[in-house]
């Protein structure tokens, strides 16, 4: 059967008093598009950054292919290199080309060849349609552009699961198409991913799974039809609603 | 007018009998300027860097530990050198070691005195310079440089020092110019620098007003090159404001692209 890359189990997180998420437990599994859903405040973030470890869990578990990542060889850092990321702000190194963004972790951190590095970030930035835009800066770019190649330089890193943090809210809304545009080829494509999304259409259309978080737990999810067309749960209905009705 | 005529015959006077003295002074108050604010920003480089490692409650007691003593000292280091004249540190530091040897232990020379002292001066500001550049990047780029795998150290040295040297130059150019006028105080514990020429010069001629023209256009004439230059570095990091469309489509070609050729780069 499918094996899972990434199995959470029980996690919570607080920052100080406030319990932003409680007891979550979900699954990745190889090929799975699956897209977080919920209201602001709810937690979506929250937990896909505890999943990045770039927050620490209060308590439970994270397992990639079964294995604790606090007890990964490497540590944080060579568990990032499997699981990308990427932000709602992009984030791309405002000190390098577009093409050194791409390439610095492919050499520094995978210790690759610079003529390795540099095929493998043009073939990326070829699929996300930006590669005549290589010598450019980040700040010489659209926000559009900025984030196809930020998703560039998180798939140069080649890894198992590709963790998107709202990817298109910061975006003016012409520009959230060809963002999304990029994400349905790499989901056509078998890339697995986890998407915190606002993005409806693209949850209904593109993901094989919709986890609907309320209040930092996970009150419902299942596959698009069922979430969208039968949901199971009062709030879900009103949450979806208000998306119907805008 | 006559007055005028009488100060420009004074400076000529001047010139033709004191100008060695004059430009050697201008090239000793220079050379300890640059190699001061150079070892200076060096020390606050690696202050600024010791300061902003992070820990968190849940790291081991030692770590923790090491991290509290290393804060505490260069925030003394930075509080004592910054909080008093360099004047005195001049005096404090270079009679220190005399009196507590009994005459034992003293610099080997003047010029090892005035280096230091201007250097661990200069350190004290560019600690809190370089503290502040680390701060003020954004927390994003770490977060980016974390999400591709990347440790402290990696992020430090690819992705957020660059950045920070890049921001804190005016800065730098800040404490050359400051030091290139404040090295005048050196004069007392003995290091001949313009200023010290000054006072050996009026002391001979007590022409007080033609030297001291003679000496401020110097000093004027040393900053403004030192600007220009600065100016010049900060331009060349902030790299070309355009860049080139990198397509085999040749009809991309046709407008907009003839001002700018960029060099080749070879990596």
């Amino acid at each position: 059967m499918e094996q899972n890359i990434l199995e959470i189990r029980h996690l919570s997180k607080s920052f100080g008093s406030h319990e932003v998420l409680r007891d979550i437990d979900f699954s990745v599994s190889k090929g799975d598009v699956t897209s977080i859903i919920g209201a602001s405040g709810s937690g979506k973030s929250t937990l896909l950054r505890c999943v990045n470890l770039l927050e620490t869990p209060t308590s439970g578990d994270i397992l990639y292919h079964g294995e604790d990542i606090r007890t990964l060889k490497g540590g944080a850092p060579a568990y990032r290199t499997h699981v990308g990321m990427v932000f709602q702000s992009f984030n791309l190194f405002s000190n390098m080309s577009v093409l050194k963004n791409c390439m610095v972790g492919q050499i520094k951190v995978l210790h690759k060849k610079k003529d390795e590095a540099h095929a493998e970030a043009m073939k990326y930035l070829e699929k996300v349609g930006m590669a005549p835009y290589i010598n450019a800066k980040p700040h010489q770019l659209s926000g559009g552009q900025k984030q196809r190649v930020a998703i560039a330089r998180a798939l140069a890193m080649n890894p198992e699961v590709l963790l998107f943090d709202e990817p298109t809210s910061a975006l003016d809304p012409e520009m959230v198409g060809e963002v999304l545009a990029v994400m349905r080829t790499l989901a056509r494509e078998g890339t697995t991913m986890l998407v915190v999304t606002h993005e409806m259409a693209f949850a209904r259309d593109v993901s094989n799974r919709v986890v609907y978080m309320n209040d930092g737990v996970i009150l419902e999810q299942g596959s698009p039809d069922d979430l969208f067309n039968h949901p199971a749960h009062q709030e879900t209905k009103d949450f979806l609603s208000r998306f119907r009705s805008a | 007018m006559e007055n005028f005529a009488k100060l420009w015959q004074d400076i000529l006077k001047l010139w033709a009998r004191n100008h060695t003295q004059y430009l050697t002074g201008a090239l000793s108050t220079i050379e300890l300027a640059v190699a001061a604010t150079f070892i200076g920003c060096l020390i606050g480089l690696v202050c600024g860097i010791l300061q902003t490692i992070p820990y968190r409650k849940d790291d081991p007691l030692p770590k923790r530990v090491v991290l509290g003593i290393v804060r505490a000292v260069i925030r003394i280091y930075v509080e004592v050198f910054r909080g008093t004249p360099m004047i005195l540190q001049a005096v404090f530091i270079f009679y220190a070691l005399p009196y507590f040897s009994n005459n034992a232990l003293r610099f080997g020379s003047v010029n090892v005195a005035a280096y230091f002292v201007v250097s661990i001066n200069t350190g004290a500001y560019m600690a809190e310079t370089v503290r502040g550049g680390i701060l003020s990047i954004d927390p994003g780029q770490t977060e980016g440089a974390m999400a591709i795998g990347m440790n402290h150290v990696k992020t430090m040295t690819n992705v957020i020092l660059p950045q920070t040297i890049k921001n804190i130059i005016p800065q730098i150019g800040n404490n050359l110019i400051i030091n290139i006028k404040d090295t005048s105080v050196m004069f007392i514990i003995g290091y001949t620098e313009l200023f010290a020429v000054h006072k050996g010069v009026v002391g001979a001629t007590y022409l007080y007003f033609p030297s001291a023209v003679v000496e401020m256009a110097m000093y004027l004439c040393m900053t403004v090159i030192c600007s220009v230059l600065l100016r010049a570095w900060e331009k060349k990091l902030a790299g070309p404001a355009n860049f080139d469309i990198a397509t085999t489509d040749t009809l991309a070609h046709t407008s907009g692209m003839t001002t700018y050729v960029e060099k080749k780069e070879d990596d």
